[in-house]
């Protein structure tokens, strides 16, 4: 082992209580860093999650002559980007397989697929609802959008003149799987559906109003014979979704709404979140290293004496510096892993504490690998840059006056 | 080589910034290869300060001083540091060992710190050392653990585990029973006999100064005498109980 660990090690050891209190304030330094990141990055992950479970991240659709209500404006947190329109006739994307085929080619872009979307109404005995007609393709759908997995009754069946409807809508007008219902467009067209499937994609609006059918029966229904309103876009990274939707724009001429621009306030608070984050952690990191700064100048004091023997007998005064910087970064690394263990520990009790109904937690949790490794390094390098000040205390320190009085 | 080992060109020194006390006043000597001097004087004479000197831990305020011819005046604060820990070990009164580590690491240290990294081949060498210095069975004891005497015949060893040329030893023996003095002493002696390693030792105990080739007096900063010793035939517990030697 080189010289300069050896003497580390050595008076890390040796300093037993000082290096043990250097350990536990940045154990608890990094553990709280760990701690807050895992809770803001796991609310934000759910946040985000829940908002993209019911939108696609970017929707392409014909531009429209008439003003759209501004959904970002004191909307909720979470919105479709589902605007019912008022009741007009329904245009077509023109030329959309050629459309279809330029979207596809666009780097980024993971999934694409078609839809017929338009209001109608939902009639049931004398109930009448105003509904959202989504006419999909549903292998191309769900995996945009996965309802598959959110159904409670039945199955994601759309075949024929089959329909699936929201949790919602069921409730309101006391459908179950296999019941029939009337859907009627604004031009009186109308049909009736059988309910093959219910299902609760977590989104009040879209519980209450989205009925999925067939991409035919939409097209049907809505007067839309062979077009379709809207392509839903899914992407690889999801925050690159608004460059991509503008550059989707500009290739197509379409409207192309990303879920950034419909969500712009969720993204604000995200970010004034992370903002905060940031500075707390910065005020924790300053906070270890003035701790370990402080207990290595102490311990600079101490070993003056044998400092100076170290440099009487020769020892050059770079290895000197580095046994105190391996110190510091020693006490970082151990004391990140101890502060990594009680992060995690402290995350998972705290998500442990409160479920929702369905068992997930209230206060999800993102601990990952990627997170430990940030906590590490920075506690290691902040303990390095700590031991600098200390470092060069005892690289200055003239061993005459150590072996005279020591 | 012609060159001594060590030469000393009216070197002077002085402490103090506003207050200017010279401590040293224009030394001149040499010593040479295999030499083993006594260097003795009252207690605020200078001694200490000219063994500093000598052992390139501190620098002169004025003359020069030269190791193997070569002015060491010239040389930056890395190279002097290289050039005492290859060629002069010290022996301090208060034996100045590292309390961290046992003794063969203690002894190990000095080639620890110039190369960097230890090997078999430098633990054995310390080894060697220690047995030499009758502490076999003590070797992996932290030296905390130690008696005086131990310790001080440690610190010998760890001076000598460079194979310098020289040894610097300020009363290596002050501090320990005349036993255990007697001890370390004939150590050096042994040492400077088998290795031909010179040594300068500063000591107050007439009787050991007297065991020495050679005795450089210092007197408020100058040399004021420089004779040969009595080559080494006293014996000093003799001569204590004779009462010809005695403090
Ligand atoms: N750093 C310093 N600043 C000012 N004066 C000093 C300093 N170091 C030593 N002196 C003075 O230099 C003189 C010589 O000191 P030195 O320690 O060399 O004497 P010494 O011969 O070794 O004495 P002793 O036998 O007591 O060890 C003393 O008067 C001392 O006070
Ligand atoms: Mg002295």
């Amino acid at each position: 082992m080189p010289f300069e660990w050896i003497v580390a090690i050595r008076y890390l050891r040796e300093g037993r209580a000082q290096s043990l209190l250097i350990l536990a304030g940045v154990a608890v330094g990094v553990g709280i860093i760990v701690f807050l990141s895992a809770l803001i990055s796991g609310l934000q992950v759910s946040l985000i999650d829940r908002t993209l479970g019911t939108q696609a991240h970017i929707v392409l659709r014909r531009p429209d002559e008439m003003p759209r209500p501004l959904l970002e404006r004191d909307g909720p947190v979470a919105v479709t980007a589902h605007v019912e329109r008022p009741a007009q006739r329904l245009r077509s994307i023109l030329q959309w397989q050629q459309v279809l085929d330029s979207v596809e080619r666009m780097p980024g872009v993971v999934a694409l697929t078609p839809t017929v979307t338009g209001s109608a109404f939902a009639r049931q005995g004398t109930a009448n609802r105003a509904v959202l007609i989504r006419g999909v393709d549903p292998a191309g759908f769900l995996r945009i959008i996965d309802v598959g997995s959110k159904i409670t009754a039945g199955r994601f069946d759309i075949t024929g003149t089959d329909a699936v409807v929201g949790s919602e809508l069921a409730a309101a007008l006391g459908l179950t799987v296999g019941d029939k219902i009337r859907l009627s467009a604004p031009d009186d067209r109308s049909e009736v559906f059988t309910i093959r499937g219910i299902f609760d994609i977590g989104n009040k609006d879209a519980n209450e109003r989205w009925v999925f059918v067939s991409l035919r029966s939409g097209q049907t229904l809505l007067d839309l014979i062979g077009g379709v309103s809207t392509i839903e876009v899914k992407v690889a990274d999801i925050f690159s979704a608004e460059s991509i939707a503008q550059r989707l724009s500009a290739r197509t001429g379409l409207e192309a709404d990303s879920w950034m621009k419909t969500n712009t306030q969720l993204l604000v608070g995200l970010r004034s979140q992370n903002t905060s984050s940031y500075m707390i952690q910065l005020f924790v990191i300053i906070a270890v290293a003035l701790g370990i700064a402080s207990v290595l100048v102490v311990s600079v004091v101490q070993k003056s004496r044998e400092i100076g023997i170290l440099k009487a007998m020769g020892t050059p005064t770079r290895r000197i510096i580095r046994v105190f910087l391996i110190e510091g970064a020693l006490v970082g690394l151990v004391g990140s892993v101890l502060g990594v263990a009680l992060g995690a520990g402290l995350s998972l009790f705290f998500a442990s504490l409160a479920k929702n109904p369905d068992g997930s937690p209230t206060f999800p949790v993102d601990l990952n690998l990627a997170l430990f490794l940030r906590a590490s390094i920075i506690a290691t390098i902040t303990g390095v840059v700590a031991a600098a000040a200390p470092a060069h205390r005892a690289a200055r320190l003239d061993p005459v006056e150590v072996i005279r009085y020591g | 080589m012609d060159d001594p080992l060590l030469r000393l060109e009216d070197v002077t020194k002085d402490y103090g910034e506003r207050v200017v006390t010279r401590v040293l006043h224009g030394i001149s000597f040499t010593l040479s290869s295999g030499g083993f001097t006594a260097l003795i004087g009252p207690s605020g004479s200078g001694k200490s300060t000219l063994l500093h000197l000598l052992g390139l831990l501190d620098r002169p305020t004025s003359g020069r001083i030269l190791l193997r011819g070569c002015d060491t005046g010239e040389l930056g604060q890395h190279a002097l540091g290289r050039l005492r820990g290859r060629t002069i070990g010290f022996v301090f009164q208060f034996h100045h060992l590292l309390p961290a580590f046992t003794a063969v690491e203690n002894v190990m240290m000095p080639i620890l710190a110039d190369r960097g990294r230890a090997d078999d081949e430098m633990r054995g060498h310390a080894i060697g050392l220690l047995e030499r210095v009758g502490l076999a069975d003590r070797m992996h004891n932290r030296v905390t653990d130690l008696s005086g005497g131990q310790q001080q015949r440690v610190a010998v060893a760890r001076a000598l585990s460079m194979t310098p040329a020289l040894v610097l030893a300020d009363e290596p023996t002050g501090n320990l029973d005349t036993q255990s003095g007697d001890q370390v002493f004939a150590l050096l002696r042994q040492f400077n006999r088998e290795q031909g390693t010179a040594f300068l030792i500063v000591t107050h105990d007439p009787c050991l100064a007297a065991r020495c080739d050679r005795i450089i007096e210092l007197v408020d900063g100058r040399i004021t005498s420089d004779r040969s010793g009595g080559d080494g035939q006293w014996d000093s517990a003799s001569d204590r109980r004779d009462g010809r030697c005695g403090d």
